[in-house]
């Protein structure tokens, strides 16, 4: 069996989503739950160049990767402004600690 | 020869993105995730993206980087060897799931010729011309980000400004 390029990047886009749901489901610190948002979002986005290089379009698939970079940037920055005041309030990072959010 | 590349910078890339989760510092957590970082740009590089590989580069594994170590320094390098909240065989399961689920619509997508399109093969025209609502869009997230960075600085300010007052009654 042949091995190609699209198929290294498929497989390791997908490991690394692999690899980001388990942190997320496995974590309970906020700040690793953040590390593992930005693991998956690094696959999708590889994801999303190796499908505008395959379907002859690699500036739409490098756009949308570009859109992607910005909001997981962003959303990294709000995950550790939420994290940093969590921990100033609650005196931990463990997400265990905020079921006063339930009441 | 080419592929030796792709495939020791996605096995790098792998390799560093479980050190990250697995590493027991966050501090040395967010080092590995920079790796990462570095390793997928490199990896858009040899795919033909190279100003995304660039932003990547700066954004992913510089930018990002730092905001973490400065967040990290604020609240605490704190241990992470906490219990996992789901019994063990739990999270295996659904991540095997998750990439068979995604893994067949992928294919199905492939087989079916659906992803073809007439997109344009220039980043700066689909950038500008096809995808400028895009653009605005990430202005405005951009706008969101620093809104966030200037609630986190501010809260700091107005307990200084709470604080004294009250210390001026008790001097009273």
């Amino acid at each position: 069996m042949n091995i190609y390029i699209p198929h290294i990047i498929l497989g390791v886009a997908f490991l690394l989503l692999g690899v980001g749901v388990y942190a997320l489901l496995a974590t309970r610190n906020l700040i690793k739950v953040i590390v593992a948002l930005q693991i998956m979002v690094k696959g999708a986005m590889l994801a999303l160049v190796l499908a505008g290089r395959e379907t002859s379009q690699p500036g739409l698939g490098q756009t949308l990767a570009l859109t992607v970079i910005v909001a997981d940037t962003i959303v990294a920055v709000i995950g550790l402004t939420l994290a940093v005041q969590i921990r100033r309030r609650f005196g931990s990072l463990d997400v265990k600690d905020l079921t006063r959010l339930k009441r | 020869m080419e592929i030796i590349w792709y495939v020791l910078a996605a096995a790098g890339a792998l390799a560093c993105a479980i050190l990250a989760i697995s590493a027991k510092r966050l501090l040395v957590s967010a080092i590995w995730l920079a790796g990462c970082s570095a390793l997928v740009a490199l990896l858009m590089y040899l795919l033909g993206a190279p100003e995304i590989a660039v932003i990547e580069l700066s954004v992913g594994a510089g930018l990002v980087t730092v905001l973490f170590v400065f967040a990290i320094n604020i609240a605490g390098d704190e241990s992470t060897a906490l219990p996992v909240p789901l019994p063990k065989p739990i999270p295996w399961v659904l991540v095997i799931g998750l990439i068979a689920l995604i893994g067949w619509l992928v294919i199905a997508q492939l087989s079916d010729g659906a992803l073809a399109g007439q997109g344009s093969d220039n980043f700066y025209v689909a950038l500008w011309s096809q995808r400028y609502l895009d653009v605005l869009l990430q202005v405005a997230i951009i706008f969101a980000g620093v809104l966030g960075m200037m609630g986190l600085l501010a809260e700091g300010k107005k307990r200084h400004v709470e604080e004294t007052p009250g210390s001026d009654e008790e001097k009273a």
